[in-house]
């Protein structure tokens, strides 16, 4: 029991610095990466002692970006606009950040493990109703970003949130129709369950992810997903050249780091919402439970703690890389107007996504998996 | 559950659901009515109604309080300043309460209000279980409901929709969209 208690609050401390330490990758590619991409030096000045300056190290940005910019923000003025209701003015950053936080916990991110007899999944919390958790709490997201523009008394802040409002409901539609056909392709809400089924190979070259099976919904949950961020090309809660900044015009300092740190953590959410459903989770092809088994009979013996740590390995890399996909699609596309927004969401997601849970269904009635 | 946690959280509903009827501010009302929802919803999941409790997280306090905000903010309700009504309107709702309160605690009283716990079967409020009864034994009114639904999804289309040049050009094809 003790030990069960200790595995799960490490495991809750470690999702949590998972996150925020993906938000401030994200943060560092938003400022330099952009840079790289649009042929700019970026943020270049900013070191601790000058040594490696001296030394003729190039000077990557990353004290800029990931300390003096924090930094920056959490020691300005904390303003509160003349007639805002203090209260949800105050409350709104947090109602924001609190539910995508809370999402990470039902994340697998690895295999489970055995500790002197004790078998721990590597997961923060095992819920069997996992991927309706998910869908609860991505839908609670939208509160505090509606109660910022509505709380800060200004015209374009109550705009951003109408749009945020109005853009979040309908994508959560096409995500939760997208999240519903994986739900039946493999009859599990458990999360760990979903990825689980994923292991192994087809033909000895492809593996069983998810994405081979249902690539529709691996499009439908990616386009809404960066659609619930609020990220370009769907950024026009925020805006900045139609709504100065949308609904969090009116905050500054630590407050408004809150919703950029929020907006990365959805960012980083949705990659790991897609490597869970889509991409097989902490799975490797070839890699069982005693080591590599390649193809052609070759044998790899491996530890069982260094595979589960290798699964948890390969999960970070399969969510960084498709944070870094993520991001540069943020710097490649223009932003959607807004009827073609709604256009997208409700005429172009939601039919696809009916669709594919109806083809999914027949696919799953006619394969006999059904009890 | 454990007592202590089961009479925080009704403790919690009953304040947070005096807050609707109490906060003059629409906004302050909504939100309160939110965090009756959540609770009540964290009370079904603690006697192992998860699914019950997820859905109500899912479809009230996740979408339908969302429209609330929506007319709210559409309709631009103010704060309350002052009284409101006549008298008589007053006196007429503090006997309609009052008879409410009375025969609630008719209801209610101990000799009528058999209280009994019940262990159910692990698995019990599974989303599993409660599928198996939707398409069994309650196929038909599950059926039937969706059916009213999709009738009520298709009319409201048909009443918001305006057709190209028979009304404000401005509002043709957009409302529809």
């Amino acid at each position: 029991m003790t030990i069960e208690l200790i595995a799960g609050a490490i495991k809750a401390i470690l999702m949590i610095v998972a996150a925020l330490s993906l938000s401030l990758f994200l943060l560092y590619f938003e400022r330099k990466g952009s840079a790289l991409i649009q042929d700019r030096i970026g943020s270049n000045r900013a070191t601790i002692t000058g040594l490696g300056k001296r030394m003729g190290m190039p000077n990557l940005g990353i004290i800029n970006t990931t300390i003096a910019d924090p930094i920056k923000m959490f020691t300005k003025e904390d303003f509160v606009p003349a007639g805002a209701d203090k209260f949800l003015h105050a409350l709104a950053p947090f109602m924001a950040l609190f539910p995508v936080m809370i999402t990470f916990v039902v994340i697998p991110f690895g295999d489970t493990i055995s500790i002197s007899g004790h078998r721990i999944d590597l997961e923060a919390a095992n819920l069997n109703a996992g991927a309706l958790y998910l869908l609860a709490t991505i839908g609670l997201g939208v509160y505090g970003v509606a109660l910022a523009g509505w709380s800060s008394n200004n015209r374009w802040a109550l705009l951003g949130g109408i749009r945020a409002t109005a853009q979040m409901i309908s994508y959560e539609l096409a995500m939760g129709l997208a999240i519903v056909s994986v739900i039946m392709t493999f009859g599990t809400l458990n999360l760990q369950e979903i990825v689980r089924g994923q292991g192994g190979v087809w033909f000895g070259f492809l593996p069983r992810w998810a994405i081979f099976t249902q690539p529709l919904a691996f499009i439908l949950l990616l386009v809404a997903g960066a659609a619930e961020s609020k990220r370009i090309p769907f950024d026009l809660p925020e805006g900045d050249s139609e709504l100065i900044q949308g609904y969090f015009t009116e905050y500054s300092g630590g407050k408004q780091a809150v919703f950029m740190l929020t907006d990365f953590a959805e960012q980083a959410l949705v990659a790991m919402l897609l490597t869970t459903f889509f991409l097989g989770g902490w799975q490797i092809p070839w890699l069982m439970r005693d080591g590599f088994h390649l193809p052609g009979g070759a044998f790899l013996a491996l530890p069982a703690l260094a595979v589960s740590l290798i699964g948890v390995a390969a999960f970070l890399v399969k969510v960084v890389a498709l944070c870094v996909f993520l991001g540069t699609v943020r710097w490649t596309l223009p932003r959607l107007r807004y009827d073609q927004l709604m256009r997208l969401g409700w005429k172009g997601l939601v039919p696809l996504g009916l669709f594919n849970v109806l083809v999914t269904a027949f696919v799953v009635v006619a394969t006999g998996r059904v009890q | 559950m454990p007592p202590f946690l089961y009479i925080f959280l009704g403790a919690l509903a009953i304040v947070s659901a005096l807050g609707v009827v109490v906060q003059r501010n629409p906004i302050h009302s909504l939100l309160a009515l939110i965090a009756t929802l959540m609770t009540v919803a964290i009370l079904f999941m603690g006697e192992d109604a998860v699914v019950v409790g997820f859905l109500q997280i899912i479809v009230y306090a996740g979408a339908i309080m969302v429209l609330f905000l929506f007319v709210i903010w559409l309709l631009n309700l103010q704060v309350e300043t002052g009284p409101t009504g006549h008298l008589a309107l007053k006196l007429f709702g503090s006997l309609a309460a009052a008879l409410l309160v009375t025969e609630l605690f008719f209801i209610l009283a101990p000799p009528r209000l058999q209280v009994k716990f019940t262990h159910e079967p692990p698995g019990y409020g599974s989303l599993a279980s409660l599928a198996g009864k939707l398409f069994t034994d309650y196929l038909v009114a599950f059926e039937v409901t969706s059916v009213l639904l999709l009738a009520a999804v298709v009319g409201s289309v048909a009443l918001a929709r305006r057709l190209p040049g028979t009304d404000d050009p401005r509002a043709a094809g957009k409302i529809a969209s």
